[in-house]
């Protein structure tokens, strides 16, 4: 019988198998950061074990790294000690180290494609959830705990269950104006936040062979927020193309051996999926959050659901207590709910595609009074393009702040962060309460609603914004 | 990780049920990034307490706990089997464990011995006696024995056979080191390397 992508990619990688036992896995790239690594290095240290393969391992200081002054010590001591700590760890065990003010410092998930670290048919790990991004080139990629980021440092193995196999499909065309974050978004409303719950995920159909390889990792990123194990879109010619000149890109003999072993990744067309879940892109709208789960969203064009249009009594407690939270009223029309705060950025939408998506709606605009956009690029790199691209300015013409790379305001660890009470539009991948700051109240939206929603002070898509004349820059 | 067999030490009576990881060690202790140095946090709220039994001057220099039941319930931190090893204990007797803790401690090289409520009693009462009586926990046998009190413990199989051969996760796959070598072996060249690095 056929098997799936995430069998082929499995299987090519099982070091050890018993039965009964859960099989050893070889792990291709491990990216590691500050915040989950500290304890992993130093229980290395104690039972005197070196980095089984540096070379198969790169670190990068992201969570709580500033955006400002990014040349200045660190103020916050905790988050100071943890990047020296990353830093030392790096130099004692011969890791490749991306810091502050570097190129390819950024945030994890964005700098492992970015030098093409991340390639088809691999195996990725990371003291990390959103590790699932890499999925979109094919990959096997997950997050995993600190006592495992200490077992992958020393053997460079996992030791892992099989999971079930689970096919989304998306046929037909998306929308013009309609994301990959609306569509991951609209999915995740469907099935709840635990339906992917055992399962490697595969988006496939012609909505997703469609999607650029940016789109690509929206929506394996947002893999964990339903569950998954992992997520991952069989690679094709746009992830051959994207891969084709990036740093670490197999070169001549080695790229051909590469293409074509990528090629026979695909899922068999016997091959059956455990479960199987899908959906139209013609039925897919603008997205947003209204609570605090990712599940809990709506199209742009509806209203704040009531507690009362739920059926079962788990799901009525909880849009109770997230209306409460966030200070809504059930009823209200999501395009009139005002928002003080826009985050673009994060490794969910902080690529340069993103970039270029927001910049094209606040080309010739301004951003509303009362509101803040703060855009956040993913990478040093992306900050790079971005600038290369006069995209900085447009950005800083409308008013929005133009930072240094990092998650910055995704999960708050650094300064950038809500106020209680405060509500963001926000591109990141959690609307959890908190997540962004104590008492901060998160809609999730995609690249184009966060940048028509910071012209409008409320949620609002591009299509609702009267018309500018402007030369917009090429590629915008 | 250290291969236990048999320890000999002094103990200390935890007379006190429903201990959990917060009072183990409260969250403020976590932000540490080593694996080592939690000692200051094991039990915080009560260290300053004249009264708690670790601040009495005969129980000093103990290897060995033998608490009240519902030990270790609550969060699933690590910390709190650090903080008790890092203090220097390498047993913890009770009648019941919390399941993580307990899963954490056989992990991490502390032993968490499973006792009827009856034998924890008498070991209080033996220990309170003469609080330099020696505690023997032999793994082998999967006895304790102090003073008049000889009675077996629980442990499971699997992790009986880890603490007896000293193997920590990462020692249990490095045992399958040659399987490893052999996969490196196999894989194409054209798998990326991190180093050296290419911009
Ligand atoms: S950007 Fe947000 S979700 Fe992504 S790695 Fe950073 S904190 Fe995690």
């Amino acid at each position: 019988m056929g098997r799936t992508l995430s069998e082929k990619v499995w299987d090519a990688h099982v070091v050890r198998h018993a039965d009964g036992e859960p099989d050893l896995l070889y792990i291709d790239l491990h990216l590691v950061h500050e915040v989950t690594s500290p304890q992993a290095f130093d229980g290395l240290r104690l039972a005197g074990r070196p980095v089984r393969r540096p070379d198969l391992t790169i670190a990068t200081e992201d969570h709580n790294v500033p955006t400002l002054d990014v040349d200045k010590p660190i103020a916050d001591p905790v988050s100071r000690t943890q990047v020296d700590t990353l830093r030392k760890n790096a130099e004692e065990f011969g890791i490749r180290i991306h810091t502050l003010g570097d190129p390819d410092q950024g945030v994890v998930h964005v700098i492992g494609p970015q030098l093409g670290l991340t390639q088809p048919g691999m195996t990725v790990v990371c003291g990390d959830s959103h590790t699932s991004t890499h999925g979109a080139f094919g990959a096997i990629a997950f997050g995993i705990g600190t006592s495992e980021v200490e077992h992958v440092l020393a053997t460079q193995t996992l030791m892992q269950a099989r999971p079930k196999t689970m096919a989304v499909t998306v046929d037909g065309v998306l929308p013009d104006g309609v994301s990959a974050k609306d569509l991951v978004l609209a999915l995740i409303a469907k099935v709840g936040t635990g339906g992917g719950q055992g399962y490697i995920v595969e988006y496939r159909g012609d909505a997703i062979r469609a999607l650029s390889m940016e789109a690509r990792m929206t929506i394996c990123n947002m893999s964990i927020e339903w569950g998954a194990k992992a997520g991952m879109i069989a690679p094709d010619e746009t992830t051959f193309a994207y891969l084709r000149d990036k740093p670490h890109a197999p070169q001549g003999v080695d790229w051909e051996a590469a293409v074509e072993y990528w090629k026979s990744l695909a899922t068999d067309e016997d091959a059956t999926f455990d479960r199987e879940v899908v959906l139209r892109a013609e039925d897919i709208a603008p997205f947003v959050t209204w609570g605090t789960n990712p599940g809990q969203g709506v199209p742009l064009s509806e209203k704040v659901p009531s507690p009362d249009d739920f059926d079962n009594d788990n799901d009525k407690r909880a849009a109770e207590r997230a209306l409460e939270y966030m200070g809504l009223t059930a009823g209200t029309p999501m395009r009139e709910i005002h928002v003080d705060t826009v985050f673009l950025g994060s490794c969910t939408n902080g690529r340069i595609e993103d970039l270029r998506a927001a910049a094209g709606v606040l080309a010739g605009r301004k951003v509303a009074e009362g509101t803040r956009m703060l855009v956040v690029p993913g990478s040093g790199r992306v900050r790079l393009q971005a600038e290369a691209e006069g995209l900085d300015r447009i950005f800083t013409d409308a008013g929005a702040e133009w930072r240094g790379a990092g998650c910055s305001m995704c999960l708050g660890m650094n300064p950038d962060q809500l106020a209680p009470g405060e509500r963001s539009a926000s591109t990141s991948n959690r609307n959890f309460e908190g997540r962004q700051g104590k008492g901060g109240r998160t809609h999730l939206v995609s690249p184009l609603v966060a940048a028509a929603t910071a012209v409008t002070g409320t949620l609002a898509a591009p299509a609702d914004l009267p018309p500018v004349d402007v030369a917009v820059p090429e590629n915008v | 990780m250290e291969a236990f067999t048999q320890h000999i030490g002094t103990a200390a009576p935890l007379r006190r049920s429903n201990v959990d990881t917060d009072q183990i060690i409260p969250a403020v202790y976590l932000k540490r990034v080593t694996r080592t140095g939690f000692e200051d946090g094991l039990f915080a709220a009560w260290r300053n307490d004249p009264e708690f039994v670790l601040n009495q001057p005969e129980y000093g220099g103990v290897s060995v706990l033998v608490a009240g039941p519902e030990f270790g319930t609550g969060s699933s931190r690590e910390h709190a089997v650090w903080a008790l090893l890092d203090y220097g204990f390498r047993v913890v007797v009770s009648s019941r464990f919390g399941d993580i803790f307990r899963g954490n401690s056989g992990k991490a090289g502390l032993l968490a011995a499973l006792v009827t409520q009856d034998v924890v009693e008498r070991l209080w009462t033996t220990i309170e006696a003469d609080p330099g009586t020696k505690v023997t926990v032999d793994l082998e046998h999967k006895t304790i024995s102090a003073g008049d009190v000889s009675a077996p413990f629980e442990i499971d199989d699997y992790t009986r056979y880890r603490l007896l051969n000293g193997l920590d996760d990462v020692g249990i796959t490095l045992s399958h080191e040659a399987d490893i070598a052999a996969y490196e072996a196999t894989r194409p060249s054209f798998k990326p390397a991190t180093l050296p690095a290419k911009a």
